[in-house]
């Protein structure tokens, strides 16, 4: 049974567009060749709408809106780019470079970093808040791959990927706030768990050097990610 | 016993829609905060085609300093269940919960029996008064988790996952508990029900304020002679409730500021003394009417410290979800502390004033979103107090420790 | 094959796992019911440790880092067993602006251990809770249980000295 799918019309910026009613306004941008910047968001895995830098002003509201999970709406008029937004931005990116220790130049994953890329595209130049400098552990246990906590924003694109794609849900959230890791079970070494399967899906989404490969010097863990939208589309077919 | 009555009158004779129209008329809004109109929320719920829908009270109560919801929990459980057996009613659910704080020990045991009570009476359960309306209650528990009385993570928490808010829309009443549509109020909100269906909601809407009708609970406490739970019309001013119904300060002490929403709140000075307390004026003065709670505070009290200790809770009640949030009140909770103990620089005020309008500006939830509120109102209203500890390295009030290591605890 | 949820042993043959399994068979073991359970769980035992969130997470076929994420995200639950007694201190907004922060340091003080800690010798836990709803009786806590309101440093440090001098 299929339903007619409606369509509706808008404008993002200066562009007339029209979406499929059960679209994002993230995904209707992206197909008309706007960007906007997204982080926990993955093509292929839920909406989080955690890391904020999809932020857009939509005209007649006060607050600003989540691309990533804002549907499309008839005569919506969007802003993907105004100046209040690209400023929110740059200090979102502060925030998550002061949150943990991101030492660009001796990680695995410099030069191919997803938070490292934004920054340069946001200009954000420098970090005007202080580092908070945690010491946090780093989990070598596994065969294959590490996880460093040091890099981590919690986008839980792991978490995601493990428990919608790859069905295992062997990572989660603990704690709360300021104090949340990303955990393997009950909190143990990765190389102990029974419930990772070591498909290493999680390695490939994260968007920084928290989870990379074993044995790749800095600057070459560069992520696989062309499995996810495959992976999707096979599963749609299917039903 | 006058227990029921209007439920089991509702049944008799009204039907859903009047029921409904009736909350409208009253003009009732929720207590539990936000404020929004209850007849509007189970509109929208009755409105929806679902085969299951849920009512749900929050009974939460998270906000250190507010204890009303508590003492109508233990008081007078039977009629926060007879209004959401009226609201279940008005919007075709069979099923409800209370999520009631595990803090609350006495409540828990009172609304268990409560709810027993009325099952024996068929007067919750299957076939209630004998007619085709069947509902059941059931209690969750807390854990401890200010964050679990914003809507969604309270959902969230009654299907056993961790606290964490998720994006509105969908709303509850579309999409809530189970992905039901859902109603949602406060303790207060329900409590206000059944009065409400027995004199009609015009009798309601004539007290109280025009936008703010009816009467509404505060928890006073802190710094006045007369602590404890006080029941006033909407419009008293703050000076009546503090200076005449809490009986002024102790101590022959000045009055400084009042407290009112808690973590979400703000202090509102004396010079505004004379202020209508309703859901406008609050908002207006940088604070919010929240769930009730007021604290008096004197001179003794120093509005940094006051403004760290509020940033202190909600850095750690935050979720950690989203990342300005997680990371924006820690930041400000650190910067506090670094002018509290004598190690801010005049740079320092501009930061915060950014960080905190980023906060309100992009966090996911409530919790976030009104985080600055209390940083805010003190800039707002005591700025000089800030500078004190800034410029001359001084706590006028002499809470703060300036200088000495022990204040950085980050 | 179908495995019986139920008959998944639990980690000891303790008769308070009955009142744990009554809980969630109550809930039809459905996994909606982990919050409730480690409750149980933590009523029986006093505390949750990794054996019970195991059993728990079996049972009510919840992943193992689910219930890790959800035992640690609320601040009523603890892993960590117990002191014999407890002294907790609010610090809700009335008690903070009547004087908690000075007890808390005073009992820190005197035990030597920090809030959230337990005595070396198993006697004393230190915990604070975010408002009793005792606001008129500030600054309140909680001595083993008993509500007790208008504290002073001396009344805190007579109740915690006489739990101190009793180990042995
Ligand atoms: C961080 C946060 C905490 C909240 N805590 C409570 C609470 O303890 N009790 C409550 O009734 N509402 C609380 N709310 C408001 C609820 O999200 C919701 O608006 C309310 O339960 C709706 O009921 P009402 O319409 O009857 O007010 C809180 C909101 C936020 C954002
Ligand atoms: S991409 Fe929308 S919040 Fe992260």
């Amino acid at each position: 049974m299929t339903s007619p799918v409606r369509v509706k019309t808008l404008r993002i910026n200066d562009l007339d567009v029209s979406a499929r009613e059960d679209e994002t306004v993230l995904e209707i941008a992206r197909e008309n060749g706007i960007w906007i910047p997204s982080l926990c968001e993955i093509e292929g895995l839920s909406a989080l709408s955690a890391c904020r830098l999809c932020l857009v002003e939509v005209k007649g509201s006060p607050r600003l809106h989540p691309a990533c999970v804002l549907k499309v709406e008839e005569g919506m008029e969007v802003f993907t780019n105004s100046e209040r937004v690209a400023k929110y931005r740059r200090m979102i990116l502060e925030l998550m470079f002061s949150e943990r220790n991101h030492i660009c130049s001796v990680c695995v994953s410099n030069g191919h970093c997803d938070l490292q890329a934004l920054a340069q595209m946001l200009d954000m130049t420098h970090v005007e808040m202080p580092y908070r400098n945690p010491a946090l552990s780093v989990d070598a246990s596994h065969q294959r791959f590490i996880l460093d906590h040091n890099r981590c924003i919690l986008c839980q694109r792991c978490v995601r990927v493990c428990d919608e794609i790859e069905g295992a849900h062997t990572w989660d959230l603990m704690g709360r706030g300021i104090n949340a890791r990303v955990i393997i079970d009950l909190a143990e070494p990765w190389g102990a768990s029974q419930t990772c399967t070591g498909c290493g899906k999680c390695v490939q989404v994260c968007p920084t050097g928290a989870l990379s490969e074993k044995g790749v010097s800095s600057g070459e863990m560069i992520k696989k990610r062309q499995f996810l939208p495959y992976l999707t589309t096979m599963r749609e077919a299917r039903r | 016993m006058g227990g029921y009555s209007a439920l089991l009158r509702v049944l008799e004779e009204m039907r859903p829609m009047e029921v409904i129209e009736q909350m409208a008329r009253s003009g009732l809004r929720g207590r539990g905060g936000a404020g929004f109109p209850t007849g509007l929320k189970w509109s929208t719920v009755a409105k929806a085609v679902h085969p299951k829908k849920y009512v749900v009270c929050n009974a939460d109560e998270g906000d250190p300093g507010a204890f009303m919801d508590r003492s109508v929990l233990e008081s007078d459980p039977r009629r926060v269940l007879e209004g959401m057996a009226i609201g279940a009613y008005a919007v075709g659910a069979d099923e409800g919960y209370i999520y009631v704080r595990a803090e609350y020990p006495l409540a828990v045991k009172r609304l268990r029996i409560a709810i027993a009570q009325a099952e024996r009476m068929g007067l919750l359960g299957k076939n209630i008064g004998g007619t085709r309306f069947s509902f059941h209650v059931d209690l969750r528990l807390g854990g401890g988790a200010f964050v679990c009385g914003e809507e969604t993570a309270l959902l969230a928490s009654i299907e056993g996952k961790r606290g964490a808010p998720r994006p509105r829309p969908p709303f509850p009443a579309e999409s809530g508990l189970y992905e039901c549509p859902t109603i949602i109020n406060n303790v207060e909100t329900f409590a206000n029900v059944p009065p409400i269906m027995r004199k009609g909601g015009d009798w309601y809407a004539r007290i109280g304020t025009a936008k703010s009708k009816g009467t509404k609970v505060f928890a006073l406490a802190g710094c006045v002679n007369n602590t404890g739970l006080i029941e006033v019309p909407m419009g008293i001013t703050l000076r009546e409730i503090i200076m005449e119904i809490g009986g002024g300060i102790p101590g022959g002490r000045q009055f400084k500021a009042v407290q009112t929403g808690g973590p979400s709140g703000g202090c509102i000075p004396a010079e505004h003394l004379d202020m209508p307390v309703d859901y406008q004026s609050l908002t207006q003065l940088g604070s919010i009417m929240g769930s009730g709670g007021m604290i008096v505070m004197d001179e003794s009290s120093c509005m940094v410290d006051v403004a760290k200790y509020f940033m202190e809770f909600c850095m750690s009640e935050s979720c950690g979800k989203c990342a300005p949030c997680r990371v924006g009140t820690a930041q400000i909770y650190e910067m506090l502390c670094r002018i509290t103990n004598g190690t801010g620089t005049p740079d320092d005020l501009k930061l915060l004033e950014e960080l905190c309008d980023l906060v309100r500006t992009t966090s996911l939830c409530g919790l976030g979103q009104n985080a600055p509120n209390p940083v805010l109102s003190t800039l707002r209203y005591f700025r000089h107090e800030y500078l004190t500890h800034i410029e001359v390295q001084a706590c006028p009030a002499q809470v703060c420790k300036l200088h000495s290591a022990a204040e950085v605890t980050v | 094959m179908k495995i019986d949820f139920e008959m998944i042993a639990p980690p000891s043959n303790d008769k308070r796992w009955r009142v744990v399994q009554m809980t969630m068979r109550q809930h039809g073991n459905q996994p909606n019911a982990l919050i409730e359970t480690l409750h149980s769980v933590q009523e029986s035992f006093g505390y949750l440790d990794k054996e019970s969130l195991r059993y728990v997470a079996a049972v009510l076929r919840v992943p193992q880092s689910r219930v890790y994420g959800v035992a640690t995200f609320y601040h009523f639950f603890t892993l960590q067993p117990q002191g014999l007694h407890i002294c907790l201190l609010c610090t809700g907004t009335a008690c903070y602006i009547k004087g908690a922060p000075n007890l808390v340091a005073d009992v820190e003080k005197l035990t030597g251990v920090a809030l959230g800690k337990t005595t070396p010798d198993g006697q004393v836990s230190l915990m604070t809770a975010r408002c009793l709803g005792s606001c008129g009786l500030a600054p309140a806590g909680v001595f083993d249980g008993t509500v007790v309101g208008n504290l002073s440093a001396p009344t805190v440090h007579a109740r915690v000295e006489e739990w101190l001098s009793h180990d042995a």
